[in-house]
Formats: C-alpha cells, structure tokens, sequence
C-alpha cells in the first residue's frame, strides 16, 4: 500500500493527504487504517480541553517548545466547530502555533468537527493512528471551546489537560458533572489575572471532596500562564510524572484497552446500522412512517417495533 | 458524499492590515469551505509548509505591502520543488494592473484587487472545482 508506506517513513504530505482520506471517508479509509494499525502504540496521546479563549492553542504551543527541546516529535490535532448552516468552518487554532511551521518536527494539522458533537470530529481518532504510526513521539489533540458535557476527548487521549480560567462562576461550577470530572490534570491559566487564586482554592476544594487520601491519586492543579510562558515547565514536569504513574500501575493499559472497546462498539454500530438502512430501505420509507405517526397516530414505539420484528423475521428467512 | 475543500488563507510579508483576508475567511466559511487562518506575517516558506500539512486545496494569499511580485512567486516555486503544485493559487489586495498579467504568467491563477464581489471569488473556486470532477 504505497500511501501508507509513505506515512510510515514520515512522508509530511502522505500525511495529509492521509488524514484527508479519513476526514472524507473515501472507500480506502479502512484498509489505510488496518494497514497502519500493527505500527501504532507507541505514541504518547495528551488532550487539551476547556472552554473557548481559555488558551488552549497558546498553551499547546508552548507545550511543543518544551517538548522540541526534549527532541520529541510532537504532532497536534486542533478541532474547530464547522457550521451548522453552511457546513464551513474557520480553523484558526494554528494562529498560535505559527512560530513552529518552519519545524519540520512539528506537524499541526486543523480539524472541523463536521456535524460531530463530543467536542473532537469523528476523524479525530483515527488522525491520531496516522501521526502514531508516521513516527510521532507527542500527539496533543486540542478540543473545540467546550461547555459542559463535550468529554469525548477522555475516549482518546492517555490524560486530557482540563483549562480552567477565572472568571466562569463559583464553585458550585466546578462541582457538577461533566467536564469538570474528566481532568487528569487541572490547569488554571491566565493565573496572572484577577480570581486565578479564587479558582485553584475552589477547585482543590471540590476535588479534595471526593478524593481519597493517597496523594498519589490526587489530580494535580497547575497555575500557568500560557501567554507570559510562566508555570509551564511545571506543567510539563507534572505530565511527564503522571504519565509514569499511569504506566508503573497499569492504568494506562486500562485506558488504552476501554479505547478498543468503545472503538470496538462505535464501529460495529455503525456498520450496522448502514446494513439495517439498506435492508429496510429506511430513507424510501422514512417519509411513510412520518405520515404513519403524524396522521393515523401510531406511537412511534409501536411502529418501530414491528418494523424490527418485521426485519428480524426477514432476516431469519434469509 | 464530495471532499470538503480546505482553503488556506494566508498573508506573507510585513503589512499588518487583515480585514480583508479576514472578510474573505468568513464568506468562503459561510460558502461550505473549510478555511484555515494563519496570522499576519508568514513567510513563503511557512505559508507552504502549513498549506502541506493541512493538505489544503487553494491557498489565498493576501498582501497589501507591495511585495507580491517578490512573495507570490516564490509560493510557488516553493511548491513545486515540495511536489505541490496541484494547490491552487490565488491573490488579493492591493495589487496593480500591471502587475498582474506577470503573476498570472508564474502561475497564480486569479487575482482579486479591492472592490471585487466575493460572489467572483466564489465562483473562481466553484469553476475550478467542476473542472476537477
């Protein structure tokens, strides 16, 4: 396969033109992925997630600096929202990141999220296996601006950075579910503004309810200041530990194995569910059983059960 | 289902003025394009090599210092030695007649100067995409 040979020696434009296939789900996608699977693993996967302008891109770029000179290879995806209305998009992540275009170490390549809600696109995850497998030491994947529950990153990455700024509410904000518990590690940036303090007290609150005594197992909070570079090394130093804890203790092996089995889940429904579309015929008859619904008043339930019971029995004639 | 086209919209030299570039990143958004924006003051070189990476199929540059002669061509030069001179080329900004024809001739492929439509532009890149096909 001469597209993933040349991904496999690092080729930058097989590169693109590999995540290109997968963003666009050309036919060839599969077996490009299968094809590069036995060489993925060795990649260390980071996720940055927080809300729009809390400085995510700053901070990944700044994060690459550290990185390049520990001599890393780092690659980054950086998700932004496509529009709902026209279906384009403005990536405007890179904009920080620009200092390192002429670094040949350094591939970041921008991502729509094309209808895809969970805060990543849906090609997020297999871009990764092609920076994996091209050779990439660091792969950072930088979320869209997220609200509460866009946490999908955590599915992907081996530990998600959680950005924090001052300024988003009190700690009742910090208690509630959703984006708040998939931090490994909390960073509250922009700690040279008004309420930075305020925040990491009420964050260490919160975490140090539900925590347990070991500190081991504690999440770590990082004040940084991505724009002024300040806290960073600290930053960096804290991930470089808990990626060792989290590999001395099997957890990463766990995270990595529960990935497969959301993978596993993902794909299996999809191909199903395009099997039972073309069985049933569903987008000829859609229209059917809206007027089902809406005029004679059957219960949606109701109709698609029997249309299963109906697929199932054709199914077994088969 | 067709390829979303990627379009980098980018602006070599010094000139700090990118209202335009910015305008034209929003109309091509709201046309169904996928643009990527990079930021004032990108060399050839960094301009080509992020064009690579995102695996863009145009790239606008947007210049209003008067180095397009200079700048523009060597965008392209820069994709040909790298293998990717299949992306497009076009430009804007404060370009004179002149000067265009000699653009064109190393291999721009349009120029838009003030006051063009964004209708025009458009459909550059829609002609351009059914001649692919």
């Amino acid at each position: 396969m001469e597209l993933g040979d040349k991904v496999l020696k690092g080729h930058i434009r097989s590169i693109g033109k590999a995540i290109s296939c997968i963003e666009n789900n050309r036919p060839e996608k599969e077996q490009l992925i299968d094809y590069l699977y036995p060489f993925c693993g060795k990649a260390e996967v980071i996720g940055v997630t927080g809300s729009p302008g809390a400085g995510k891109s700053t901070l990944v770029d700044k994060l690459i600096k550290r990185e390049r000179k520990l001599g890393k290879k780092v690659g980054i995806i950086a998700v932004d929202p496509s529009s709902p209305f026209s279906g384009g998009a403005i990536l405007g992540d890179r904009l920080r990141m620009q200092n390192h275009a002429s670094d040949d170490d350094v591939y970041i390549r921008s991502m729509a999220s094309r209808g895809h809600l969970g805060g990543i696109a849906t090609a997020t995850a297999d871009a990764i296996k092609i920076f994996d497998a091209a050779g990439f030491d660091l792969i950072i994947i930088e979320t869209i601006g997220v609200g509460q529950t866009e946490i999908e990153v955590m599915d992907l990455a081996d530990l998600v950075l959680l950005v924090l700024v001052p300024g988003m509410g009190d700690e009742i904000q910090a208690l509630k579910a959703g984006i708040m518990e998939i931090g490994d590690i909390y960073v509250i940036n922009k700690k040279d503004h008004d309420g930075a303090q305020k925040l990491y007290a009420e964050v260490e609150y919160v975490l140090n309810i539900n925590q347990s005594e070991n500190d081991k197992e504690k999440n770590p909070i990082i004040l940084t200041s991505a724009n002024l570079d300040e806290g960073i090394d600290d930053l960096v130093k804290c991930y470089r530990d808990y990626f060792k804890y989290i590999r001395c203790n099997n957890i990463l092996e766990e995270k990595r194995k529960k990935r497969i089995v959301n993978e596993i889940n993902h794909i299996f429904t999809e191909k199903i569910i395009s099997e039972v579309n073309q069985f049933l015929h569903i987008e000829k008859k859609i229209n059917q059983w809206v007027k089902n619904i809406l005029h004679e008043k059957v219960g949606p339930y109701t109709l698609i059960n029997k249309k299963i019971e109906q697929f199932i029995k054709e199914f077994k004639e088969q | 289902m067709t390829d979303i086209v990627r379009i980098l919209i980018a602006k070599p030299g010094l000139d700090g003025h990118d209202r335009g570039a910015k305008y034209i990143a929003r109309a091509l958004k709201e046309n169904g394009y996928e643009v990527i924006y990079t930021g004032l003051r990108q060399t050839p070189e960094s301009i080509v090599k992020t064009a690579i990476q995102e695996d863009v199929n145009y790239i606008g540059l947007s210049l209003l210092s008067g180095a397009h002669n200079e700048l523009f061509p060597q965008v392209i030069d820069l994709l040909k030695k790298n293998e990717a001179d299949d992306i497009v080329v076009f430009g804007g900004g404060v370009i004179p007649e002149d000067d265009i024809a000699s653009l064109m001739e190393k291999g721009v492929k349009a120029i838009f100067t003030p006051g063009t439509s964004i209708k025009e532009v458009i459909s550059f890149i829609e002609n351009n995409e059914k001649k692919n096909k």
